[in-house]
């Protein structure tokens, strides 16, 4: 009796667990119906307050474009440092009073230093040739009767380190003939200084204005909770879920982030325009030929997440603190 | 089995006040009973309980075989859906029509658009109202409006009823329409609390009283 009473119950979740893959299936599908609803409804309610969405967005827009331009900046600078024209370089000025033989003995010896990467003799007249051909006061030379040019040679020394260089100045000052020589490095360590400094502080204004885009989107989606709050109320006591509940939020702040996001981009690309010809200009003088990089589709497809992960994550905030106010006592 | 049953409960909120002393009572699967007693005697609080809103300091509330004081937290919104609530001021969103308004809970537990517009129109209809289904709420009579509130507290079909002063903005005779319309889901093995101060009435339906006084039960 008892055993007759037992197998047909122990059937029953056999025929429970098949009846449930099918309400999986269809839990799912609702599940996903649901968000898709709520995620245009979210949208809809967006742009139905265009005024107040706007000046939300500008925020936004300006928070994540700052960032977004420094990146830019960063990656422009990054990609000019690693070229072969950034070797320090030794100059060695001659004293003008040395004869030609000299000057090509004096080079003669150099090029036998294994410490040399290269040794370049520029003769006076290869220098007024130069000079002439690339200055604008070119036709200065014409004033004088002889040419006054000394005689330069540039040295790429094998160690780079700034100390090696200095000991090899020294060195290079003792050559009677030597007038001066100029280390070319001072501008590169500076160079090098700056560049990090500017990664740092971009990095620092980066955080504190994707803590401002959290912020701005908290405080939105606060005042629409604000608005909210008796459908909050009725839903909880229907038995809604905090997911539930959080879910119309999370949408709004998502298309606050990402829309705020598509404005900083357009914003990004203004800057672009307006310091490209200015930077060429800068940096075609010390390091030749530059392309101006834009953002890239990496780095769009970067702002756009951060800006929607930003908006997901402040509406987030912002409904989690409302709704511990609803937990039963 | 009983639909609930109080045993030992107390409530005191934070700031000392005691709602609820010791409360014995039970009441039955399929039984309708009014729950009354003058303002301040704990009958809200009482309802609170059973939705959940508050938990007892001290005792145990038993709706079916859950015991409310001790159940998980992740558990409540899955207990709130099985419960059917009317209240006073109807709590109707006036940002959507009437079919929106009785739709939500069975969009809350999951249900799919076909099987929504079924239930909606069925619930309407049970409660005379079919007609108002693309009405804004506060276009409706307070009547009106409160027979939405119980449509939408029908709709997804629950075992337990509970009414806190559904009739509390009424004249008598809607009131009575509406105790009627409570009758009616009873009679369908619907068990039914309500909560009223309206003694007039409930002497005109035969039904059990719970009485509280000052957060004590008085049976009748």
């Amino acid at each position: 009796m008892s055993n007759a009473q037992k197998s047909p119950s122990r059937k029953q979740p056999n025929r429970g667990a098949s009846g449930h893959r099918i309400t999986r299936a269809d839990r799912l599908k609702r599940w996903m119906a649901r968000h898709r609803y709520e995620a245009r409804d979210a949208l809809t309610r967006l742009l139905q307050m265009p005024a107040s969405a706007l000046m939300t967005l500008s925020m936004l827009a300006v928070a994540l474009a700052v960032p977004g331009f420094l990146l830019t900046l960063l990656i422009n600078f990054e990609q000019l440092t690693p070229t072969t024209e950034l070797k320090p370089q030794l100059a060695v000025y001659l004293k003008p009073a040395t004869d030609a033989k000299r000057v090509d003995q004096i080079s003669r010896e150099m090029l036998l230093r294994d410490d040399l990467l290269s040794v370049e003799l520029i003769s006076p007249d290869t220098g007024a040739a130069d000079f002439r051909e690339r200055s604008e006061l070119g036709g200065l030379l014409e004033l004088f009767e002889t040419n006054p040019l000394p005689a330069v040679i540039l040295l790429v020394p094998r160690d780079e380190d700034p100390a090696s260089l200095q000991t090899m100045q020294q060195s290079l000052f003792a050559i009677e003939e030597v007038d001066t020589v100029e280390l070319d490095i001072e501008w590169l360590v500076r160079l090098a200084a700056i560049l990090n400094s500017f990664e740092r502080i971009s990095v620092i204004l980066s955080l504190l204005l994707a803590l401002t885009v959290l912020l701005v989107v908290a405080n939105t989606i606060r005042t629409m909770i604000g608005n909210r709050l008796e459908e909050i109320e009725v839903s909880l006591l229907m038995g809604a879920t905090s997911r539930w509940v959080r879910r119309p939020f999370l949408y709004a702040g998502l298309w606050y982030g990402l829309f705020g996001a598509l404005l900083s981009i357009v914003l990004i690309y203004l800057a672009l325009i307006l310091v490209e010809s200015p930077l060429r200009e800068m940096t075609e003088l010390y390091l030749g030929a530059f392309e101006l990089q834009g953002l890239g589709f990496q780095g769009v497809v970067s702002v756009l997440a951060l800006g929607s992960v930003l908006g997901w994550g402040g509406a987030y905030l912002a409904v989690s603190r409302q709704l511990t106010q609803f937990e039963p006592q | 089995m009983s639909a609930i049953r109080f045993s030992q409960v107390s409530k005191r909120y934070p700031n000392g006040h005691d709602a609820l002393r010791t409360v014995d009572f039970e009441l039955d699967s399929g039984e309708m009973a009014f729950l009354t007693g003058h303002s301040g005697a704990g009958k809200s609080t009482l309802l609170k309980l059973l939705t959940l809103v508050e938990r007892p300091s001290r005792g145990e509330v038993w709706v079916g075989d859950q015991n409310l004081a001790t159940m998980d937290r992740r558990r409540i919104p899955g207990y709130r859906q099985s419960l059917g609530v009317v209240y006073q001021n109807h709590r109707l969103l006036s940002d959507r029509t009437v079919f929106q308004n009785i739709a939500l809970p069975l969009q809350i537990a999951g249900y799919s658009d076909d099987d929504i517009g079924r239930r909606v129109r069925a619930a309407l209809d049970r409660v005379g109202l079919l007609s108002a289904e693309s009405a804004n709420p506060l276009a409706l009579s307070g009547g009106e409006q409160q027979r939405i509130g119980i449509a939408r507290a029908i709709v997804h079909k629950p075992r337990l009823l509970i009414a806190d002063e559904p009739t509390g903005n009424l004249d008598p005779r809607l009131s009575l329409d509406i105790m009627q319309l409570f009758e009616q889901f009873n009679r369908i093995g619907t068990t039914v609390l309500i909560a009223t101060h309206d003694v007039a009435l409930i002497k005109r339906m035969k039904h059990r009283v719970l009485i509280l006084d000052k957060g004590r039960m008085r049976h009748v």
